[in-house]
């Protein structure tokens, strides 16, 4: 019997350009260029394992977003996923994480799965709770913030560190699993895997083909509503010293005046 | 007064302080009333109850240890039901801010995470965000229900007000999904003797310049001259230095210290997305170049090997 796998892929601007909201105060996405968020490549690389321990096994790298956002589900296609499929709909400007978790468990249904793969937090919102949201959607287990995982007699067993204690987790299948950065490296796309991906089955989809109502996604459907976005202040230039031997002591007084000491 | 849900986050009854926090912010919007999960609500209410929880809703039962998260959240939803509060506040831990989405959407309630700070306001509570590695800070509102909000440490002063904290029975019914992710096993992280990181007033991290596990021990001794938690940046975690429990950053704790002290860290935007919003920040790098140096209130080019340790020395000196 094969194993479904879906992964959800999020494009995100590049965290190292000059990111900042429109004036809709959403998410800027022409300023700066975008790519499949670091975060959800390890989940990328762990759904292709479990693939691969598997006798049988299929990944469909699924995302939500405008048009470039086929980007995330390219790379998801070099690396190995065998489809994508590519939610898009001019309605989808400005959709919440409720709503985005609407849509995604509705693509995730179309799709069939038995095992959902999902990244920590996206590296653009970072809320980290899309998943949970999707396991709650789906009414599976969230087996969540893994970083150690492995699927095996129809159980995802894995490892979470959290802040007081490391647990070992066990759920049956079909099961949500995210991933963290701890959970191994991700593969880089080989030549072969570039060429291929361009022949594998990219779907898109919009939200009639799902069954969702315009209405509960987009900025006007959202729960939640930003009202205003704020540059942080400059930090006003400070105090730069070369260490010529006293470096420490000239640092210890600047402490001592700040009340540190 | 309308009355607002705190999610009590505590090890044994120990209230964690985070918690004590969104009281004095849930007396902004309304009266406190706590949920307690587990054992020791007796201990914990007594300090809910001096920090402002006028009630302590209290429940105990094998599936909250046994089973992952979503027990709590079938929890917190009759809390929920049996309260009607004006907004439920949960400490932006990992798993608070799981158990947060999904009572979020059980309650047809917006959410709004990792809040820096929350004021009444005339659409209900408002809340302030940082975003984009903390170079934006953004105030959201909730449209939809009553407002879920996650809050981060250090969004407010723990402040003594002395209210009835009287514990009262909650009941839970658990659901068919409870019980879906056990917890096989479960091994508590050891203890440093230092301060929590995310709560402590001085943090002192280390980085790739700290070239090797053993080296922390330089990192080590300014921090425990100063009192302080110690950090460190992903290079460092993932060279195998120091535990990933103590890494700053994106993906690893955000810190909001009183000081900041970076040493051998060049300050990617990952990192600083951690500890941009320190009050003050001070590096230590031998790379004038480096972009941390663009944040410090002061900082040294040099080696560290050289700073760190005359600076722990003078510490010590001038504590005596
Ligand atoms: C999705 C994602 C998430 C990430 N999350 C995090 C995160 O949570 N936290 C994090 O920290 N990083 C994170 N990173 C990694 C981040 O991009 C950087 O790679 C990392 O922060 C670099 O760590 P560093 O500053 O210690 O090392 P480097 O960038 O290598 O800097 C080392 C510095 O030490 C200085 N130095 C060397 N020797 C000495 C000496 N003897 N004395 C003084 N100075 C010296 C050097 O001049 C240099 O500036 C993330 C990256 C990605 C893609
Ligand atoms: N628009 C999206 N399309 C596909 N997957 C998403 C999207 N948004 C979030 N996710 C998934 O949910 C995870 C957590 O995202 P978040 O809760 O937004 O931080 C990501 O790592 C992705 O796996």
């Amino acid at each position: 019997m094969s194993l479904r796998i879906v992964v959800a892929v999020k494009y995100v601007p590049d965290a190292t350009g000059d990111r900042h909201f429109a004036e809709d105060l959403t998410t800027d996405r022409d300023a700066v260029d975008g790519l499949l968020s670091e975060l959800d490549e390890y989940a990328v690389e762990q759904a292709l394992q479990i693939a691969e321990a598997a006798d049988d096994a299929e990944v469909t790298a699924v995302t939500i977003g405008p048009e470039d956002a086929r980007g995330a589900v390219l790379k998801a296609l070099q690396m190995g996923a065998a489809k994508g499929v590519h939610v898009e709909d001019d309605a989808l400007h400005g959709t919440d994480i409720i709503g985005t978790s609407l849509v995604l468990a509705k693509a995730i249904e179309h799709i069939g799965y038995d095992l959902v793969v999902t990244g920590m937090a996206s590296t653009d919102g970072t809320a980290g709770v899309v998943p949970a949201l999707l396991a709650e959607r789906l009414g599976i287990p969230q087996v969540t913030l893994l970083s150690e995982v492995a699927v095996a007699d129809g159980k995802v067993t894995g490892r979470r560190d959290g802040d007081v204690a490391s647990e070992q987790l066990e759920a049956a299948l079909p099961a949500l699993v995210s991933v963290t950065d701890q959970s191994g490296e991700a593969r880089y796309p080989s030549f072969k895997g570039i060429m291929g991906a361009k022949k594998k089955p990219l779907e898109t989809l919009d939200l009639s083909d799902l069954g969702v109502d315009a209405a509960e996604v987009g900025l006007d459907g959202a729960w939640s509503a930003v009202q205003d976005a704020t540059a942080r202040p400059a930090r006003t230039a400070g105090t730069i010293v070369k260490d010529e031997g006293e470096g420490g002591k000239q640092l210890a007084e600047f402490l001592a005046a700040q009340k540190f000491i | 007064m309308a009355e607002v849900l705190v999610y009590v986050d505590h090890v044994d009854g120990a209230v964690r302080k985070p918690t004590l926090e969104l009281l004095t912010i849930a007396r902004r919007i309304g009266e406190p009333v706590a949920v307690h999960l587990g054992p020791g609500a007796e201990a914990a209410a007594k300090v809910l109850g001096e920090h402002g929880a006028t009630r302590v809703l209290a429940a105990d039962a094998p599936e909250f240890a046994d089973y992952l998260v979503v027990p709590k959240v079938d929890a917190l939803e009759a809390a929920a039901k049996a309260v009607g509060p004006a907004a439920v506040l949960v400490p932006s831990s990992a798993e608070g801010k799981e158990i947060a989405a999904r009572l979020a959407l059980r309650l047809g309630s917006g959410i709004i995470t990792d809040a820096v700070d929350v004021e009444a306001g005339a659409d209900g509570p408002v809340a302030t965000q940082s975003a984009f590695a903390a170079a934006f800070s953004t105030r959201s509102t909730v449209r939809k229900g009553a407002p879920v909000i996650t809050v981060k440490p250090n969004a407010a002063p723990v402040e003594a007000a002395p209210a009835a904290g009287a514990v009262e029975p909650l009941e839970v019914s658990f659901g068919e999904l409870a019980t879906g992710t056990k917890v096989v096993s479960r091994t508590p992280r050891q203890s440093t003797g230092r301060p929590e990181l995310t709560e402590a007033a001085i943090v002192v991290s280390g980085g790739r310049g700290v070239n090797g596990a053993e080296n922390f021990s330089v990192i080590e001794a300014l921090a425990d001259s100063l009192g302080a938690a110690v950090g460190a940046s992903r290079a460092a975690v993932d060279a195998g230095w120091y535990p990933h429990s103590n890494q700053v950053g994106q993906t690893g704790k955000s810190v909001s210290p009183q000081l900041y002290i970076a040493n051998g860290i060049s300050g990617a935007i990952q990192h600083r997305a951690g500890m941009q919003t320190s009050k003050t920040i001070v590096a230590v790098n031998k790379d004038a170049e480096a972009p941390i140096f663009d944040l410090v209130d002061y900082g040294v080019v040099g080696d560290l090997f050289n700073v760190v340790p005359q600076l722990t020395e003078e510490v010590k000196a001038r504590k005596g």
